[in-house]
């Protein structure tokens, strides 16, 4: 059996009916939006269903839009069926102001420390994760740096002054 | 060979002071500590190497563990969380000790003005000399130890225990 976007999509339609929100693909690329309360749910399914096998997450990761009020953080899922050579992409969106989500890190080993890259990022709250704390950037950090609302520039640079730079 | 500091010579004696003698002792037998994180640390395996011979300085003689090195060479991007390790590398090292910032990064943060990233290596630890350039050449990290060569030369032997010296690590929250 050749697992296709169609086949994909009819199956997580059949089987979640109203928490599959949309989906679109871009080139062949197929890319699924669905409800962020019953992410674990869905990716358990993707990862133990006979047909659809995803044993493998390749990325998981953060975005932060935040023009999309009450959507302005998205956590995205790239899985990978290896057998069948078969990718496609999973986002779910949650509000800012209360950004957490069911971890994944029981159905994957390898999204513990992705999990804990996108709440160093972007501070999203993966409920239920067995160690959420701070992977790449230093433990005393008081923001997440990827949020738009946070200067990239280091603050503390001094060599820098705004009359040279035409600010 | 090194040249004699000034004396009195004469048959039989040559008398000179202390200082003079133990700098130039010191100048001559650097043992550095390579921290190299990035592309500095490959232009100073270049300057470790036959073309350039940082050997012919009496500095070939690389020291790996801190507690047996005199020079601090600080070679590449240093990140946030690297900061309080290489801080502890200082630490560890016995005095006399000398610092030298070798690149934009380690002097600056360079290019690298970001969240992560230290801006400049001397916001955590007392630096001796800097050397300009992303990265630098070999001649130019050469011109650095030499610089720290005239500074080990001329450095007076109470400088360490002078109310300056103490004042700085203070401010640097070093004991």
């Amino acid at each position: 059996m050749a697992l296709n976007n169609e086949f994909l999509l009819e199956k997580l339609q059949a089987q979640f009916g109203a928490a599959i929100l949309g989906s679109e693909q871009v080139s062949d690329y197929l890319n699924v939006e669905i409800d962020a309360a019953k992410n674990a749910e869905i990716l358990r399914f993707l990862r133990s269903d006979a047909e659809l096998n995803f044993m493998y997450l390749t990325d998981l990761c953060g975005v932060h839009m935040p023009d999309q009020t009450n959507r302005e953080l998205g956590v995205v899922y790239h899985l990978h069926n290896l057998e069948e050579n078969y990718r496609f992409r999973l986002k779910a969106w949650l509000p800012i102001l209360d950004p957490s989500i069911e971890t994944a890190s029981d159905i994957w080993a390898g999204a513990n420390w992705m999990e804990r890259e996108t709440f160093d990022f972007y501070g999203v709250i993966f409920k239920n994760h067995p160690n959420l704390k701070r992977i790449l950037n230093v433990d005393h950090m008081e923001f997440f740096p990827l949020r738009k609302e946070f200067p990239l520039e280091d603050t503390t640079r001094e060599d820098k002054d705004d009359r040279f730079f035409g600010r | 060979m090194v040249e004699a500091p000034d004396g009195i010579e004469g048959q039989g004696f040559f008398a000179t002071s202390l200082d003079t003698v133990i700098g130039m002792a010191r100048a001559n037998s650097l043992w550095p500590l390579p921290f190299a994180t990035s592309c500095c640390g490959i232009e100073f395996m270049a300057t470790m190497g036959s073309n350039y011979d940082l050997a012919r300085f009496g500095a070939e003689r690389m020291s790996f563990s801190p507690r047996q090195a005199d020079l601090l060479m600080v070679m590449g991007t240093i990140a946030k969380k690297m900061g309080p390790i290489l801080k502890q590398v200082y630490e560890q090292m016995a005095e006399p000790k000398w610092v030298i910032a070798v690149g934009a990064c380690a002097s600056s943060g360079g290019i690298f003005d970001t969240y992560s990233v230290l801006q400049g290596i001397d916001k955590i630890i007392p630096v001796d000399v800097y050397v300009p350039g992303c990265p630098p050449r070999p001649e130019q990290i050469i011109d650095g130890v030499m610089r720290i060569q005239d500074l080990a030369r001329s450095e007076s032997l109470r400088r360490r225990s002078s109310e300056e010296y103490k004042q700085l690590l203070a401010s640097y929250n070093i004991e």
